[in-house]
């Protein structure tokens, strides 16, 4: 078994306009039917604008959300929602706004405790050790333990979130937007401390963020998705450098950086589309430069093209020379 | 628990209705071991007696009674009904508020609506309507009164649950194991208890009043047994005869409403946190200036000049130093950028310039504002209020901090463009049109109809650009305007404003932390730590190399598009905190290069080059950064 993750045929839509009594009156699909599988000891970055349905995903993939339809293999098991004890040891989840996954009235202490005793049913000297260990990895101090989650500094805050997560003993970490609420000279103290600990237990990590940089410095590979789809997967290294998707390319346009000239990377009528009235066809071709007839009247399928890169368009943007 | 003691102590009215409430309490419960008359014993004979007659201190009710002795009991039962329908109430709604909040959907739908009709009926018709239908007694009087309570607590508990039921840590409780019973146990309830010990101390005082009421009508306790309500009853007929019968449980039932009111306000003070930093208090319509020493005089001759800027915000026994002696200036048509990391103090200095720091807690201390050669730090408030969006004007991060969420875009545009400048409504309205065309907002025409929710992040945004260019200011100020919205967006609203500056010569002062955006944008640029500037220059040097430490290691941190997948270079440590600055180098702590003279007094910024500026001993070697 080489695969941390699988997913096949994984979609969630949410009822809108619900009635006290009888059907919604309508279902927005907040993430399309997507396969996807994470090797294990990767890190699989996932990348999208913001309502593009990333922490839809990320919640389905720890249980917070039943699936519309679809599978989740969590290290070759079926995940079944019945159990968060069974799945939180083997995935678990770091959120995005470090202090308010803290409960405000606990300590530090009260925190840690809950995944070691619901989770692995630990008496109290077992517990006190193990958060010791747990402390030390992430380079916090024990003196924090006693106290309350507002006495710390966001990046202090998720580091506690993160070892929280490896209190669990989960093996797949979901890292949802982990460091966009820190500064950037906290940000690489966070993303360092990550990199260590996988390497350290052997990890497995999707990374969730909007921030294309970062992403591209974490992950080994990259998923872009667009209005609930995966439009373009590939490695890391490369996707930016030579995306195929126009998508992905606009993304990569887009990131701002030092020396380029400001230029509105597509004019401006484009916003993205309306999740209740969704486009016929692609779901990108009003904001696409390549569109054509056929783009709007059917939904391009990801397919692979041959050299490690899948990518979901008809007119896909040419692969450069090293990727043959 | 002492802070609370502490805050409430502070608030002399609650203090004194605790005192109060505490004797009336105390008095209550030591009833039984007085040496007081038998309250329920009738001497016709003795009847009406004034108050200070032989035997009987406060006088004798039309039975005779003592009524000292009917008062004492009768204040010990109506606390005792009070308290029990208050406890009862809150116990019920409180569940009943949690229960919907925390699994929301159709449990929430249905349990809701049930409140809703509940409270539908007038209050006290209901009261009325569930003691006929039990019949009159002590004990129905009180499951009446709990009962029209309980829908007030279902409603206030679920509206926090729901708030609280969203949070993540409520997610990361399930996670690690915890049932939803459990997760309500341990997670929700601490942190709806102090909402729900709020609302109790602000009712009981009325479900005191309220079983008074339905005694006072003769449904609640039944002769002989005395409470407030019906002694005051039993009073009535002989109101103008013998007003004392009347008078007397009358002011108490008057003692103890006040007091546990005035005691209910107080511990609701001091439990809402927003109250501890001084947010409730009415904010100034302009910051506080307390300049200490002389003022200073513009540093250059730039349309807009900021010198030795000081600002603190002075909370409770604590100082602090947002904004430390800040010297800026930004000319015509110039985009100057300030960049540093949060807490840096970028935001008060931007808000100080036209006195939009709260006061209290934030006060001016120091320096000067000179826009278009005057001084306006000292201006007296309407001064301020006419440059305010008519010459500076701001936008902020969050749109709608200046957008109102329930009116008609178009309509706040034309009523700013109104306010101002007094021209006819159509021509506001095709102004309207303009400014969101200038901007870049497809369908302007149609858009002009839309309420601010029916829009997106980025579309929201480029209102509130609209709005500020409104009355052609002259200066435009920017608190990170694209930080909350995504790179494709973010990159349409630096074009916007990239082009406004071109075309109507605005300058414009862009506050970010995203050195990439001040890369595209900005013209010049000043790094900020602690409340100081650190490094001040053209942004193309200073990206290009960095004089002080703070400012190279910071750009070190930011990973960029096409590095691969790499380790990111960290800054130890953290910022210090502004209520406690060291005497030296505010980056000492974290800078590898500090030395004993760093740390030993203030480092000035000082010129290095021309046009740039470094508040460093030991600024770095041109050529240690290539590239
Ligand atoms: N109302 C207030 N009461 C007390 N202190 C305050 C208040 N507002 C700001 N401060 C303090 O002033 C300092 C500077 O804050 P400021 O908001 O200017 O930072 P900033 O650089 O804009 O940060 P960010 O990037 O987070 O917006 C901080 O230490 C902050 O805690
Ligand atoms: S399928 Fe067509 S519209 Fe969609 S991205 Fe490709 S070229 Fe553009
Ligand atoms: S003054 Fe000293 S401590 Fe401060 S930045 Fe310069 S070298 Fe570092
Ligand atoms: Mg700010």
């Amino acid at each position: 078994m080489t695969e941390a993750i699988k997913l096949t045929g994984l979609s969630k839509s949410f009822p809108v306009g619900k009635r006290l009594f009888g059907p919604p009156k309508a279902m927005v699909h907040a993430v399309e039917p997507l396969d996807l599988t994470v090797k294990i000891g990767e890190t699989l970055g996932i990348v999208g604008e913001s309502g593009c349905g990333k922490s839809t995903l990320a919640k389905m993939l720890v249980g917070l959300l039943p699936p519309t339809t679809g599978q989740i293999e969590i290290e070759g098991a079926v995940l079944d929602n019945a159990d968060p004890a069974i799945f939180g040891k083997r995935i678990q989840y770091v959120f995005q706004d470090p202090i308010s996954s803290l409960n405000p009235r606990k300590t530090i202490r009260q925190i840690m405790e809950v995944p070691l005793r619901r989770l692995h049913n630990l008496d109290k000297t077992a517990r006190a050790a193990r958060i010791r260990e747990i402390f030390a990895a992430v380079n916090l101090r024990e003196e924090f333990l006693d106290r309350y989650p507002h006495e710390f500094s966001g990046g202090q805050a998720q580091r506690i979130g993160i070892a929280r997560a490896l209190a669990a003993e989960a093996r797949i970490l979901i890292l949802d937007e982990p460091v966009s609420a820190l500064d950037v000279s906290v940000q690489a103290q966070v993303l360092n401390l990550l990199a260590d600990l996988k390497k350290e237990f052997g990890l497995t990590y999707l990374f969730i963020s909007h921030d294309l940089a970062v992403v591209e410095a974490v992950s080994d590979r990259v998923a872009v998705l667009y209005f609930g789809a995966i439009v373009e997967v590939g490695a890391a290294r490369d996707i930016f450098a030579n995306p195929r998707h126009p998508y992905t390319a606009l993304l990569a346009q887009s990131a701002p950086e030092v020396g380029r000239p400001i230029a509105a990377p597509e004019t401006a009528e484009t916003e993205l589309p309306d999740p209740m009235s969704p486009p016929l066809g692609c779901a990108f071709n009003e904001r696409c430069a390549f569109a054509s007839d056929r783009c709007r009247r059917e939904k391009p399928a990801l397919a692979a093209d041959g050299s490690g890169r899948d990518f979901a368009c008809f007119n896909p943007l040419a692969a450069s020379q090293e990727d043959g | 628990m002492m802070a609370f003691l502490k805050l409430l102590a502070r608030n002399r009215l609650a203090l004194a209705g605790l005192i109060v409430i505490g004797m009336v309490v105390v008095l209550a419960l030591i009833t039984p071991l007085l040496p007081l008359a038998d309250p329920d014993v009738t001497d016709t004979p003795n009847r009406f007696k004034p108050p200070f007659s032989e035997g009987a201190i406060l006088g004798t009710d039309h039975l005779g009674r003592d009524l000292l002795s009917r008062l004492m009991w009768g204040t010990r039962l109506s606390l005792a009904m009070g308290l029990a329908a208050a406890i009862i109430a809150a116990t019920i709604g409180s569940a009943i508020g949690i229960i919907a909040g925390y699994y929301g959907g159709r449990t929430d739908n249905i349990i809701m609506r049930g409140v809703d009709m509940l409270m539908a009926f007038p209050y006290i018709l209901l009261a009325l309507a569930i003691v006929a239908a039990l019949g009159p007694g002590l004990m129905n009087a009180l499951i009446a009164v709990a009962a029209v309570n309980v829908p007030f607590f279902a409603r206030n508990i679920r509206g926090i649950t729901v708030g609280i039921a969203h949070k993540e840590f409520v997610d990361a409780a399930r996670l690690a194991g915890m049932r939803d019973r459990e997760i309500i146990v341990a997670e929700v309830l601490p942190n709806v208890l102090p909402v729900i010990v709020i609302a109790m101390s602000t009712t009981v005082g009325w479900m005191i009043l309220e079983t008074a009421g339905l005694s006072f009508l003769g449904l609640g306790s039944q002769p002989p047994q005395a409470d407030l309500g019906s002694m005051l009853g039993e009073a009535r007929s002989a109101l103008i005869t013998n007003p004392h019968t009347s008078i007397v449980p009358g002011a108490m039932i008057l003692i103890i409403v006040m007091a546990i009111n005035l005691l209910g306000d107080g511990v609701r003070d001091a439990l809402d946190p927003r109250l501890k930093s001084g947010a409730l208090s009415r904010p100034m319509p302009a910051t506080t200036v307390d300049r200490q020493g002389a003022v200073p005089a513009a540093k250059t001759e730039s349309l807009l000049d900021i010198a030795g800027l000081r600002t603190e915000f002075r909370v409770r026994d604590r100082l602090y130093k947002a904004v430390s002696g800040v010297d800026l200036h930004v000319e015509k048509g110039e985009c100057l950028g300030i960049i540093g990391e949060s807490g840096s103090g970028k935001s008060v200095t931007a808000l100080s310039v036209m006195g939009l720091v709260a006061s209290p807690p934030g006060v001016i201390t120091g320096g000067a504002v000179h826009f278009d050669g005057k001084e306006i730090i000292g201006a007296p408030y309407e001064v301020l209020r006419s440059l305010r969006g008519r010459r500076v004007a701001y936008i902020f991060q969050d749109p709608l901090a200046t957008l109102h969420p329930l009116y008609k875009v178009g309509d706040q545009l034309i009523e700013a463009i109104q306010s101002h400048d007094s021209v006819s409504s159509a021509d506001a309205r095709s102004r309207a049109i303009g400014l969101l065309k200038s901007v870049r907002i497809p369908n302007a025409e149609s858009r002009i109809e839309s309420y601010p929710y029916e829009m997106s992040g980025g579309m929201r945004q480029r209102v509130g650009i609209a709005m500020a260019l409104a009355n052609n200011p002259d200066v435009i100020i920017a608190d990170e305007p694209t930080t909350a919205l995504d790179v494709t967006v973010q990159a349409q609203i630096l074009s916007v404003l990239s082009d406004l500056r071109r075309e109507r010569g605005l300058a414009i002062i862009f506050i970010t932390h995203d050195f990439g955006v001040v890369g595209q944008l900005c013209d010049r640029v000043a790094v900020m730590y602690a409340g100081q500037i650190v490094e001040e220059g053209p942004t193309a040097a200073v990206l290009r190399n960095p004089q002080h430490p703070y400012t190279s290691r910071l750009i070190d941190c930011v990973p960029t598009l096409g590095g691969g997948q790499r380790k990111l270079s960290a800054i130890p440590g953290l910022p210090p905190v502004v209520d406690n600055l060291p005497v030296g180098c505010a980056f000492a702590e974290r800078c590898d290069k500090a030395h004993a003279d760093c740390r030993a007094g203030p480092v000035e910024l000082v010129k290095t080059e021309e046009a740039r500026k470094t508040r460093c001993l030991f600024p770095e070697v041109v050529s240690e950064r290539s590239a």
